[in-house]
């Protein structure tokens, strides 16, 4: 059974279409990525997928249920950690989760037990009595994502799970998500616009911008749209009869010359260097530096929108402004 | 979906954690009356105020008003809190949980109701100790009463502007141009027949003068209207405004 399954879902603010006739499905048990810059409609389509905002057209369903007819059934069955994080400050960690696992009904005794395994599993046990408006960043991130799985959700949705985080916090985070998608089983839906993350976590990605997939597959298989890897081969002497050579080749897509350096590029890289310094030593040219370079999926938002994020995110900084303002919110 | 009473409990004990720790809030939130109470009361006390029952003080007739006062601010800023909420993104975990809407509307009420109440008895303490005297023990049950119907109608009033703003920003403008002028136009620093026409017929247009107007009967024995329609009025726009509140609160977005 699919966890989500979603059909040309729209969201339309007064004079902005947030998100634009997305379809997908994720099966039980991904770990799925919406990947995009600010602005693209990621928040929005997870706020639609957890029952806080109503979807303009289309339909939705999260573990079975419809997210705009049967919300309580959705929100039985997620669990949700906001971009934006959403504690209060006023309580002690361990009283957050409190919270939570009354307001979903979880009775005394096993409300205790689960409250202790997941402050257990992010590490929070010895800060549990600390007053939340004390914790830090990633303190209160991973408090969040504790809270999240106390009600043993089928489906987990992390928005931004590691904005605004140091280096160290995020691995760590990045460590429990994928622990908890392989042990628990959790399907889980991350948005981001950090490309290690999603190459890192994801089984799959869809590319967001403007509202709309740009491309959605594997990390691997987007990358491989790119044609493959980058070689680059440093030589001694003359290097024309090695790149005139290496033109005849069929499974080398594109060649050019930079100086002494030959800049190559194919699939599967790492399997085919040893071939070429094989070539190269049979015309008797040494081979004195070999460098790969695999595509990133940087280098994929830019062949599947035509800019770099960063760029993306400049030029829709203020279109976000007008829908902050007009709407409070993104 | 019927109510889930954990999750109004649960809702109320947040309020009363908050509500606990929030010492300087407290303190605050007392010193205004209490400089009303203590400046206007002592320093009109031996004077005649036109409209005042001959052989009440100033003091006794002015604690009512401040009560009613101190009940109008908490319940207002109870209702309203979902806007702080809102800012500080607590209100996506209250929406997103598998509760009713009412059940939410219902623990907000509880809360604040009962943060209200104690900043209501807080201040009536601060009043025996400046010299104001009741007239008698029943009488009290009933100022308890219009005590609760002033914060369910304020609470309710706060819930419908906090379900219509999206951000603080009509914050300011709520406690200027609603909050205070019910405030001054409720009688409660005054006797209104001192008002001119136009500004008496505003006065009759807020229930908070009923509830003012109740308190000072049942506390002092003085009222201008009779205690049937002060309660008559008060019962009615709680009712009213709780359901507003919890209406508007219902159906407004939640990010």
């Amino acid at each position: 059974m699919d966890a989500i399954k979603v059909e040309t879902l729209t969201k339309r603010f007064e004079d902005v279409t947030a998100v634009d006739g997305i379809s997908f499905s994720v099966e039980q048990g991904e770990l799925f990525g919406l990947l995009g810059p600010n602005g693209a409609g990621k928040t929005t389509t997870i706020n639609m997928l957890s029952t806080l905002l109503k979807p303009t057209s289309g339909r939705a369903e999260v573990a079975g249920f419809d997210v705009a007819r049967q919300r309580d059934s959705v929100r039985r069955s997620i669990g949700v950690v906001f971009q934006e994080p959403a504690l209060d400050g006023k309580l002690t960690g361990r009283e957050n989760l409190e919270f939570h696992a009354m307001m979903y009904g979880i009775r005394k005794a096993e409300r205790a037990r689960r409250i202790e395994e997941v402050l257990t599993l992010v590490d929070l046990a010895d800060k549990a009595a600390v007053l939340v408006e004390k914790y830090s960043g990633g303190m209160k991130r991973r408090l969040e994502i504790a809270r999240g799985l106390i009600q043993q959700p089928k489906v987990l949705f992390l928005d931004e799970p590691t904005l605004g985080l140091d280096a160290q916090t995020r691995r760590h985070i990045w460590d429990y998500v994928k622990k908890l998608n392989r042990e628990a089983k959790v399907t889980i839906i991350l948005t981001t616009h950090y490309m290690e993350e999603a190459d890192y976590l994801c089984g799959r990605i869809a590319i967001m911008d403007h509202g709309r997939f740009a491309a959605l597959d594997a990390p691997a298989r987007l990358k491989d749209v790119l044609g493959g890897d980058v070689v680059s081969l440093e030589v001694e002497g003359e290097a024309e009869p090695l790149l005139a050579e290496l033109r005849t080749l069929e499974w080398i897509k594109k060649t050019s010359r930079h100086g002494e350096e030959i800049r190559l590029t194919m699939e599967k890289g790492e399997r085919r260097i040893p071939e070429i310094i094989t070539l190269a030593q049979a015309l008797g040219i040494t081979v004195s530096c070999v460098h790969l370079r695999k595509p990133s999926l940087e280098d994929v938002f830019l062949h599947f929108t035509g800019r770099t994020i960063r760029e993306q995110e400049a030029s829709q900084s203020d279109r976000n402004r007008a829908m902050v303002i007009g709407h409070g919110r993104r | 979906m019927g109510i889930s009473w954990t999750a109004v409990y649960v809702l109320w004990l947040r309020e009363m954690k908050r509500y606990v720790r929030a010492k300087s809030r407290i303190i605050g939130s007392l010193i205004q009356p209490l400089f009303f109470l203590a400046f206007l009361g002592l320093g009109f006390n031996r004077m005649a105020v036109p409209g005042m029952q001959a052989g009440t003080g100033y003091v006794q007739f002015l604690v009512p008003g401040i009560l009613g006062m101190t009940l109008l601010f908490s319940s207002s800023m109870q209702g309203l809190s979902v806007l702080w909420d809102r800012e500080f993104g607590f209100l996506k975990e209250i929406m997103v949980a598998p509760v009713g809407r009412v059940s939410i509307v219902l623990g907000r009420i509880a809360g604040g109701t009962t943060t209200t109440m104690i900043q209501g008895l807080l201040v009536l303490a601060v009043s025996f100790a400046l010299g104001f005297r009741i007239s008698g023990a029943p009488h009290l049950v009933l100022a308890l009463v219009y005590m609760v119907l002033i914060a369910f109608t304020f609470i309710g009033f706060g819930l419908i502007f906090a379900s219509k703003m999206k951000d603080m920003q009509g914050f300011g403008l709520i406690i200027n141009f609603i909050i205070f002028p019910v405030f001054f136009l409720s009688g409660a620093l005054y006797p209104l027949s001192n008002l001119p026409l136009f500004v008496r017929v505003l006065s009759y247009l807020d229930p908070l003068t009923y509830g003012i107007d109740g308190l000072r009967g049942a506390m002092i024995g003085v009222a201008v209207h009779s205690q049937a329609l002060n309660l008559l009025v008060m019962g009615g726009s709680a009712l009213v405004m709780l359901f507003l509140g919890a209406y508007f609160f219902e159906k407004s977005e939640s990010v």
